[in-house]
């Protein structure tokens, strides 16, 4: 059994995740995918926006950086410039990370800047109760989408890959062995990596499109029921995949990193950092 | 003694870089206290520019000028703005291969054709700014020839020192001649 | 004197200057006029001196990447002006509470929004200090040449290390713009004051105990593990919501300002002890008030000037000193009537005559002269 308590700030607990929130979930992958990289935690900074995910960083015993909303690529990307020796792991969800920081995560994936950035995609703002996000399926309900929302939405993978960031994979809060190795790949990668999460918020999604989402427990299940990996979406047809959620790695190319390139350009000046 | 002078023109003339050379030659070389500033719209090419220096043996409070004791023209636009900022009996130099302003006792005219020789012994128009500034320092005598060359070497691009020293003789020569 | 250099520069380039002076290795910003020469000049400076530029997406995300490197240990700065100033007040909140030391330079220029990019203005003078949501503390230079570009921007990262909490320098697109001779410090010269760190016990001291009477200390990220919030959190670092920590805390991150203003006051005065007509004015508008103040003693007629090099906190003790036996103040600036209403706030009000200019001219010495004519003196 795995030993948390060497990660985790025993006196902050409990947290403030509602019961059926996969955030804790996630949160225990990422623990476990440092613990793999062998990493000192006094070399790990977790950066965060604002949300319910947001909150993880007090949770854990490393460097902890809780920012702005949706700003915590902003920050990172200070950090890791600044100390390129930091491992930087950014946690974020879908309204954090793709609306009001949807410009920051863009950059960021065009800088290619060695950050891990692990989007939490419940497809809702939980924290303000339940309003409609970035990510929130065609036709859900939430309190300023009560007829349903009228927003397509984005998809994470394609964005991110499209923005330039060099590793990008999908995983649920279901599927949990399988978003560990994800994780771990994305934390050992050079570049900007992005691992988008797909989980559920029961409490302020769940319970307003009961029809779709009759108990927490369904909402897990719908995860189970739906999630095709990619190589077997590669097979079926764009109206076959409708409403699925295509998991594993989309992504994993060199490209150069931008700390690096940086340390290069000072390098030929200094003879070396100072 | 506080001395005002303006060089006006459109974007892309290089007056700024002209007030920042004789600025510069003023404030290091010759230990002038010395204030240049600028005035300049969106444009980096055409509309109105213009680039003040006051020099003074005081220190220099209000960066502006306002009664100009000196001024370059290389524009009929500017040359109509700022000629009533004109102190009384000042002196102006204007571009006369573009410019025209009528004579008058409130001011000292120096028509040169700074464009049409700059282009004949330079055989390009990018040193019309060093010539109108070096005309401008030999006429008022504001600062020595050798602070312009020293200032001159200080400030323009690597490799375009000798170049830029070359206009400011043609500047000397053509203000000399005018006299 | 050894050694050491006169310059004729540009404000910004001065300001540039005196940030590397001071230590400063991580610079993020965005293009903006009148402000880019600074950028301009980091962006070359910092590379070829082991320190990191960064042009960021947008005014938020660059104050953003300078708080998280200020975190790592390095002193850091951002410049823009109106338009980006108003995105950085979001973050200057998250400095304030956090209490990262960084430094903001704003070269101000006309507005609102848009405004007159190219044109000088004092447009930003009580945005520096209300702009941000939530009671905060505001520390902010106002220089008047090219000089004080160079010694208060150094001193503007003295005193966010100092305190703990981001420095605003306010220039405007004048004092920017224009070139004046300077002479570079030689290294040594000025004091450079820097932010304790913990010793190597290992152990992270509280990170936001308040340290009184000393450079504030900061556990750098890398050193040893802490936690940054911008909620209400105890000297622990992490949240509360209990009510008297909250409220001791807000009032704490002010206190440490006000409670030492003897570190954080700078004015100058000039012939203010006998002033019948006093002048309150700050950056270049004050270059045009001493002018004026000169003018006026010529004709015999006995003004000054109260010139605040800290505009926040106000020097009020000082500035009521002089106000208060002054038959009129007269306070030029340009905008319509920023300063003017912090004069208010401390001297009788049938005594305060403003000179406000928001055309993208320069205040003039001759204007503020003329509004005297009419004075009763």
């Amino acid at each position: 059994m795995f030993d948390y308590s060497k990660y985790l700030r025993a006196s902050k607990l409990p947290h403030i995740w509602c019961p059926g929130c996969g955030h804790g979930i996630v949160m225990k992958s990422i623990l476990r995918a440092i613990d793999k990289t062998g990493w000192e935690k006094d070399d790990i900074v977790v950066v965060s926006g604002i949300g319910c995910a947001s909150r993880l960083p007090g949770y854990v015993d490393f460097n902890t950086l809780h920012t702005a909303h949706g700003r915590a690529l902003a920050f990172a990307t200070g950090i890791k410039l600044a100390k390129p020796k930091m491992h930087v792991i950014v946690v974020s969800g879908d309204g954090d990370a793709l609306a009001i920081g949807g410009n920051h995560f863009i950059h960021a994936c065009r800088r290619n800047i060695d950050i891990t950035t692990i989007v939490f995609n419940n497809g809702i703002y939980g924290m303000t109760g339940g309003q409609y996000s970035p990510t929130t399926p065609d036709g859900d309900r939430s309190s300023t989408s009560p007829l349903g929302n009228m927003e397509p939405e984005f998809d994470v993978v394609k964005i991110a890959e499209g923005a330039g960031a060099t590793f990008t994979a999908r995983g649920t809060s279901y599927h949990v062995p399988q978003l560990d190795n994800y994780i771990h790949k994305a934390l050992m990668h050079k570049g900007f990596s992005v691992v988008d999460v797909i989980e559920a918020c029961y409490t302020t999604h769940g319970r307003v499109n009961k029809k779709k989402y009759p108990s927490n427990i369904d909402m897990l299940k719908f995860q189970k029921d739906n999630a095709i990996p990619i190589e077997k979406a590669k097979k079926l047809s764009e109206k076959e995949l409708e409403g699925k959620i295509i998991t594993g790695i989309f992504c994993e190319k060199e490209r150069t990193e931008f700390t690096e390139k940086y340390q290069k350009i000072i390098d030929s000046f200094s003879g070396g950092e100072k | 003694m506080k001395y005002e002078v303006r060089f006006s023109g459109s974007g892309g003339q290089g007056i700024i870089l002209a007030s920042v050379i004789l600025g510069t030659a003023a404030a290091i070389y010759e230990n002038k206290e010395t204030v240049q500033s600028q005035a300049y719209g969106p444009e980096a090419r055409g509309g109105a520019s213009k680039a003040d220096v006051i020099i003074s043996d005081e220190p220099v409070g209000y960066p502006k000028a306002r009664e100009i004791d000196a001024m370059v023209c290389l524009s009929q636009k500017a040359a109509k703005k700022y000629i009533t900022s004109l102190k009384k009996g000042g002196i102006v130099i204007i571009d006369s291969d573009f410019v025209d302003i009528p004579e008058s006792k409130k001011y000292k005219l120096f028509k040169l054709p700074m464009s049409s020789t700059t282009l004949d012994k330079m055989g390009k128009l990018i040193a019309l700014n060093i010539v109108s500034l070096s005309a401008l320092v030999s006429i008022t005598k504001i600062i020595s020839h050798e602070a312009l060359e020293k200032a001159i070497t200080d400030s323009v691009p690597k490799g375009t020192e000798s170049f830029n020293i070359e206009a400011a003789l043609i500047g000397k020569t053509l203000a000399e001649t005018a006299k | 004197m050894t050694g050491s250099k006169f310059e004729f520069i540009q404000g910004n380039i001065a300001c540039a200057k005196g940030a590397a002076y001071a230590g400063c290795s991580f610079f993020g910003g965005y293009p903006i006029t009148p402000s880019t020469e600074i950028a301009e000049y980091m962006s070359e400076y910092l590379p070829k001196n082991g320190g990191k530029f960064i042009q960021m997406e947008d005014e938020i995300a660059s104050l953003g990447s300078i708080i998280g490197a200020a975190l790592t240990g390095a002193k850091t700065m951002t410049s823009t002006s109106g338009p980006g100033f108003s995105l950085m007040q979001e973050l200057i909140g998250y400095a304030c509470i956090a209490e990262v030391p960084v430094v903001i330079v704003d070269i101000m220029r006309g507005g609102p929004s848009t405004g007159l990019p190219t044109s000088p203005a004092q447009s930003d003078l009580l945005q520096a200090k209300w702009g941000t949501h939530g009671d905060h503390p505001t520390i902010a230079l106002v220089p008047s040449s090219v000089e004080e570009m160079f010694t208060e921007t150094v001193r503007a990262f003295n005193l966010a290390e100092y305190f703990r909490t981001p420095v605003l320098v306010l220039g405007d697109e004048i004092i920017g713009h224009m070139r004046e001779k300077i002479r570079i410090p030689d290294p040594g010269e000025i004091q450079i004051i820097n932010r304790t760190v913990p010793d190597n016990s290992g152990i992270c001291p509280l990170p936001y105990a308040s340290d009184s009477g000393k450079p504030a200390c900061i556990p750098n990220f890398g050193k040893s593990r802490f936690h940054v919030t911008g909620l209400n959190h105890d000297i622990t670092g992490f949240p509360t919501m209990d009510p008297a920590i909250v409220a001791r805390e807000n009032e704490r991150i002010l206190a440490k300002i006000y409670e030492q203003r003897e570190i954080v006051d700078k004015w100058e005065e000039i012939e203010c002890k006998d002033a019948d007509i006093l002048m309150l004015s700050v950056g270049s508008a004050a270059r045009a008030a001493e002018e004026a103040v000169k003018t006026l003693r010529n004709k015999g007629i006995k003004a000054g000037l109260f010139r605040p090099l800290t505009l926040w906190p106000f020097p009020k003790d000082t500035f009521v000193k002089y106000a208060e036996r002054a038959k009129y103040i007269i306070v030029p600036e340009m905008n319509l009537g920023q300063l003017k209403t912090v004069a208010e706030r401390f001297t009788k009000r049938s005594k305060i005559i403003p000179v406000n200019l928001v055309n993208g001219e320069p205040i003039s010495p001759e204007h503020i002269i003329s509004v005297t004519n009419y004075l009763n003196i």
